[in-house]
């Protein structure tokens, strides 16, 4: 039995008084989609963040690749493998859309402290940016100033971003959050051909899309993991049905939840 | 043991002081989230204000009051022409800009009362000494200013906490949009908060003024202790600001008194002599960064916006 | 940094050509008085270029970059009055004290954000402004003449106008050509990511800290050597130099020429100091007119000159 690729035991995170990740477990093995679905205030991005290293848990344990990175900072686990997209939308926003991804890229060949060359005319960097780009398709905006693109495509860029550190697992914050009706559709498409390369944690709102992707379905509820299943075992599940996915569902397909 | 005394009081006033510039520094920077290096220069004008007042009407408190008002319209006027235009920029767009304020201001003053001094001479019945304890004296203006200054520290604390006024000005320090959109009058809030910021460092300037020269540039030292005490205390919180007041006009107090005398103890006469004036003088700065380094956000950082 | 023909590339290489011009004029004239203005102008534009460094690429705004001046200057002038007068010994403690307390304050400083950012290196400043005015021996609170300048073996003469004009630009555009390097190597794209998001770059695998400790660290030691130079032109070093305000005129000449561009501190020191030296001829009360005008360009002129001119270009 392989190890899991992602491995959190018993998460506790606090703030103030509130349990913001109520001793949480999840695994997560290699080749998975795995969802991550519950209420507003649930505790996914503090989850996710946590899982990135942006904030440190109280106590528990986080393995990833058979390591314990419970400790490292973002940049570290980052050169582990392990790749975010924000929610809000978290580029840099004064850069090209390339150099964006080209920087992500170089941040995972050797390090930066370089002062003389000039880093737009590497070559290597520059390939492996265009090929994130393409991937995502936006090949021809390459040179565009990210605060020039739409909501949409700085979506797509942020998963641009994530692929150019070369990750082994994708960690995705609601990519879909306030896309129209063919972006998200373009979106599930992408993220339909990204799974088959990628290991992804998906944490989502739109649930179509996450029934129609996720291997298994984790569901937060303060916090708290109620379930975690298949999606079809997660559909007849009595306490995720009465937690959540009732009205939760019915308010998703109307107008979408704010992030 | 008097001396010591004597000395705590001493660091006592100068921390009230120091309050009297950081409340109204810290209300302006935690509220309007402007940052006024030209407080110092409302200082300055404060005291010299009253240098003029005073000779004109040769009474010491009429003139120190005709010269709060001074100092309250000036800064009305200030915010009104042109800092209420920087609101919302960038720090540092409001730093260029009060940076010229301040060039403004010395040479204004230098143009209107000239480049020396002035001087302003205390009344009688101010400059005899009080016993306070078997023994022990103390000037009698500085124990003004002590009590002056707690009694206005204690209205600023009963203003900003129990008055409607008050709960408005805490509710845009912690949400400016809420605030407006309760019907607050943001704009009219703010310039009484800036008239109030440089009433109560007119008020400073005023009464340090018998006890220094009053001279161009004599706000920018202290603006810088003033930002040091806010940065100390947390910007916007007023109760950090008093603590960190006090705090730093005792520090500073007994250093400038003791350093010397301490240092000779571990130092040759000379290596003492040479260094303790400027330890003293770099105790504050020091106490800062050793503050920052361990609590980046100060001591009392005030709620999140 | 695209070579495309607009206003702004227009004026910066007029500008340049004038200074390089500026001593045969000054030597046809007569006018001496202009020559040594520049010279000092050009060490400001060359402190004020490595701010520019830190603060327009870097995002860090530092209220105490004079410190550095003082620095390299005191490293001179204690040198020149231990009696060690050779600049090839002198200039490179200069430029290795700025770094080593570019490397102490940053690695304190920037730990902390914002406005709090901006306090403590002003606070750190002050301390070596009062440290400088307790060094009794070496003249204290009323600084420290220099008798001799640097010496650099017969190489160049330091105390011939000309030569120490052109040294002063040489190292001006040396300072800003490494500057454009770095801007636009993988280090310098690593701190302008980190200005723009920090979050960010620590995601994608960066450690955001050291790169920005090490530039603090370049822009100190080039604000250093700016400090050298400028105790070589004044023969005197003294506190009055790492005075917060002195932070503050250096802060000014960066915002009025442009933050952020790269020849945008030459063009602001020149405004500033010219202004400053115009106006004060034409009244003692110059600061009654420059410092509203601060204001008004605050108000109005965002982006500062250089800003101005590339919105001439667009129309």
């Amino acid at each position: 039995m392989a190890d899991p690729l992602l491995r959190v035991d018993n998460l506790v995170r606090r703030f103030g008084g509130i349990l913001a990740t109520d001793n949480l477990s999840l695994e997560v093995p290699r080749g998975e989609l795995h969802a991550i679905i519950g209420p507003n205030g649930a505790g996914k991005t503090t989850l996710i963040s946590q899982l990135t290293g942006q904030l440190m848990p109280n106590s528990g344990t986080i393995h990833f690749a058979g390591r314990d990175v419970t400790r490292l900072p973002s940049y570290r686990r980052s050169r582990l493998g392990l790749a975010r997209s924000f929610q809000i939308t978290s580029l840099l926003k004064d850069f090209s859309a390339i150099d964006n991804v080209a920087l992500a890229a170089q941040a995972h060949d050797g390090h930066s402290f370089r002062f003389w060359g000039n880093a737009r005319k590497e070559k290597h960097l520059r390939d492996t940016a265009r090929a994130a780009l393409e991937r995502v398709g936006l090949g021809s905006r390459a040179d565009v100033l990210v605060s020039e693109l739409s909501h949409g495509e700085q979506r797509e860029l942020e998963l641009a971003v994530a692929l150019a550190t070369k990750p082994q697992l994708l960690l995705l914050d609601e990519p879909m959050a306030g896309l129209g009706v063919t972006e998200s559709a373009r979106m599930v498409t992408l993220l339909k051909e990204l799974r088959k390369e990628f290991t992804i944690v998906l944490v989502e709102h739109d649930m179509e899309a996450v029934f129609a992707l996720a291997d298994r379905i984790t569901v937060l509820v303060y916090g708290r993991v109620i379930a975690c299943d298949t999606p079809d075992a997660i559909r007849r599940h009595e306490e995720v049905k009465r937690a959540y996915l009732g009205e939760q569902h019915a308010v998703t397909r109307q107008g979408g939840p704010i992030g | 043991m008097f001396l010591l005394i004597e000395q705590l009081l001493n660091g006592l006033q100068f921390g009230l002081l120091l309050f009297l510039l950081a409340a109204g520094l810290t209300l302006v920077f935690g509220i309007m989230d402007f940052v006024n290096l030209a407080h110092g220069s409302l200082y300055m004008m404060g005291a010299y204000f009253a240098a003029t007042f005073v000779g004109w009407t040769g009474s010491f408190v009429l003139g120190a009051v005709l010269a709060l008002a001074a100092t309250l319209l000036l800064g009305i006027a200030l915010e009104f022409v042109a800092l209420r235009h920087l609101y919302g920029r960038d720090h540092l767009d409001q730093v260029l800009a009060t940076f010229g304020l301040i060039l403004f201001f010395n040479d204004m003053v230098r143009l209107i009362w000239g480049p020396a001094g002035l001087a302003l001479p205390l009344p009688t019945w101010l400059t005899t000494p009080v016993q306070l304890l078997p023994g022990v004296y103390y000037p009698a203006y500085r124990l003004s200013i002590i009590i002056v200054a707690l009694l206005v520290a204690a209205m600023l604390y009963l203003v900003v906490m129990r008055t409607r006024i008050g709960m408005l000005i805490r509710a845009g320090a912690s949400n400016r949009e809420m605030a407006g959109a309760l019907g607050i009058n943001i704009k009219l809030l703010f310039t009484l908060v800036f008239g109030l910021g440089a009433a109560l460092a007119g008020l400073a300037g005023l009464m340090q003024a018998p006890i220094l020269t009053v001279q161009i540039g004599m706000g920018e030292n202290i603006l810088i202790l003033a930002f040091v005490i806010i940065v100390i205390g947390g910007i916007g919180s007023i109760r950090g600001a008093f603590l960190a007041a006090i705090f730093v006009g005792i520090i500073d107090t007994l250093g400038r008194a003791f350093l010397p005398d301490l240092l000779r103890t571990v130092l040759s006469g000379a290596a003492a002599s040479t260094a303790a004036p400027a330890l003293s003088s770099m105790l504050i700065y020091l106490l800062m960064a050793i503050v920052l380094v361990l609590r980046p956000e100060g001591l009392f950082p005030a709620a999140k916006r | 940094m695209k070579s495309k023909l607009n206003a702004s590339n227009a004026v910066v290489a007029v500008v340049c050509a004038a200074l390089v011009l500026l001593p045969v004029y000054s030597a046809v004239t007569g006018n001496i008085f202009i020559l040594t203005l520049f010279t000092r102008i050009i060490i400001f534009a060359l402190a004020a270029s490595s701010l520019n460094l830190m603060m327009g690429y870097g995002g860090m705004m530092s209220f105490g970059h004079a410190a550095y001046l003082g620095i390299g200057g005191y490293a001179v002038g204690i040198l020149a009055a231990e009696g060690i007068g050779s600049g090839f010994i002198q200039w490179p403690v200069a430029l290795a004290v700025s770094a080593l307390f570019a490397l102490v304050i940053g690695a304190l400083s920037l730990r902390t954000r914002g406005v709090y950012f901006i306090m403590i290196t002003l606070a750190f400043a002050q301390m070596a402004y009062y440290v400088a005015s307790a060094l009794s021996r070496y003249g204290g609170d009323d600084g420290l003449t220099i008798y001799k300048r640097s010496t650099f073996d017969g190489l160049i003469n330091l105390s011939d106008r000309t030569q120490f004009y052109y040294l002063c630009l040489a190292c001006l555009f040396g300072g800003v050509y490494l500057i454009w390097r770095i801007v636009n190597s993988r280090f310098g794209l690593v701190v302008q990511g980190v200005r723009s998001n920090e979050q960010r770059m620590q995601a994608i695998g960066f450690p955001a800290y050291r790169y920005r400790l090490t530039c603090f660290v370049i822009a100190g030691t080039i604000c250093g050597l700016a400090g050298a130079l400028l105790a070589n032109n004044t023969d005197f070093v003294s506190p009055a130099v790492m005075y917060w305000t002195r932070s503050g005129d250096l802060m000014v000449m960066v915002i009025l020429g442009g933050m952020g561009s790269l020849f945008g501190p030459l063009i602001g020191a020149i405004v500033y100091l010219v202004l400053e030296e115009l106006l004060s001829q034409f009244t003692e009360y110059w600061a009654l007119i420059m410092g509203p005008l601060l204001l008004l360009i605050v108000l109005f002129a965002r982006g500062g000159i250089m800003g101005l001119l590339g919105r001439v270009r667009r129309g």
